[in-house]
């Protein structure tokens, strides 16, 4: 019964998570572009929670789904109608191009998945209850990959700076006093 | 673990970063390339997930999470970059956004 639950469950987030993505693609607003993708993060951190990544969801969701996607409706609010562009571009032989592109993408990642795993994908191991809280991650976050979490903090660090720096116009004139 | 094994979340997100590709490649706004990038970035973190949850192991989870502060820090540049496109009044159109003089 709990098993046929879980499948429900990951039919509905994967299919919202399908359907918005392609929303964010297909929507010529990029207001509407941008909602769609709150719904795919949103789905996307219910993938997660069944993949037993408790705190990777809760941080989708405050990081992505929260603050990330408000600055986004920010900038596009700020830039009104200034921000439709044409849906696509190029002449229809590019368009093709990109379909086909993207289309042979998606097959080589999954035949190449295939080979190399499908055997083995059909036995999961065995995790305690705590896999994937905030107590594990942070510990081996803070231990085994303090470099990565440093370097992480300065990425982060620089590139706040670059938005200020992007953000601000400097008035020709206005600081020669 | 009960419900659908790895192999369906890797599908999944194996068709999610199609679909952002797509979007990468075919849309004119900058806006929406940004999010389209966004959904090919979380199509690698449910990849990255998924293997973790496989292998009973942290490690793609902690990745994961360092691809999310990336993303972050990529939205705040790029939209800064947008801004600042449109202050200059140049058109937010990256077909004709080919060059970087200011």
């Amino acid at each position: 019964m709990g098993n046929f639950l879980v499948w429900v469950i990951w039919f509905v987030a994967a299919g919202a998570c399908l359907g918005t993505g392609v929303a964010v693609v297909s929507l010529t607003n990029p207001f509407y572009s941008a909602l769609a993708l709150i719904g795919n993060l949103a789905s996307l951190a219910v993938l997660f929670l069944l993949l037993s990544a408790e705190f990777l969801a809760a941080a989708q969701v405050l990081v992505y789904a929260g603050a990330v996607m408000v600055m986004f409706l920010f900038v596009v609010a700020y830039l009104g109608g200034r921000a439709d562009a044409p849906w696509a571009g190029g002449s229809p032989l590019l368009r093709t191009a990109a379909v086909v592109a993207a289309t042979a993408l998606l097959v080589e990642i999954v035949v190449v998945l295939g080979l190399a795993w499908g055997d083995e994908l059909s036995d999961p191991a065995d995790v305690s209850d705590s896999f994937g809280s905030p107590e594990e991650v942070g510990e081996i976050f803070l231990t085994d990959h303090l470099l990565a979490f440093e370097i992480t903090s300065i990425v982060l660090l620089v590139a706040a700076v670059g938005g200020v720096v992007l953000g601000t116009t400097r008035e020709k004139g206005a600081d020669d006093s | 673990m009960s419900g659908p094994g790895v192999g369906w979340y890797l599908v999944i997100a194996a068709i999610l970063f199609g679909i952002g590709a797509l979007g990468v490649m075919l849309r004119r706004s900058p806006l929406v390339v940004l999010l389209s990038l966004e959904i090919m970035l979380n199509a690698a973190n449910l990849t990255l997930i998924a293997f973790a949850r496989q292998h009973g192991n942290l490690d793609g989870q902690v990745f994961a999470l360092a691809v999310m502060a990336v993303a972050a820090s990529e939205v705040a540049i790029g939209l800064g970059l947008i801004v600042a496109m449109a202050r200059r009044r140049v058109a937010l159109d990256v077909d004709q956004a080919n060059a970087l003089r200011g």
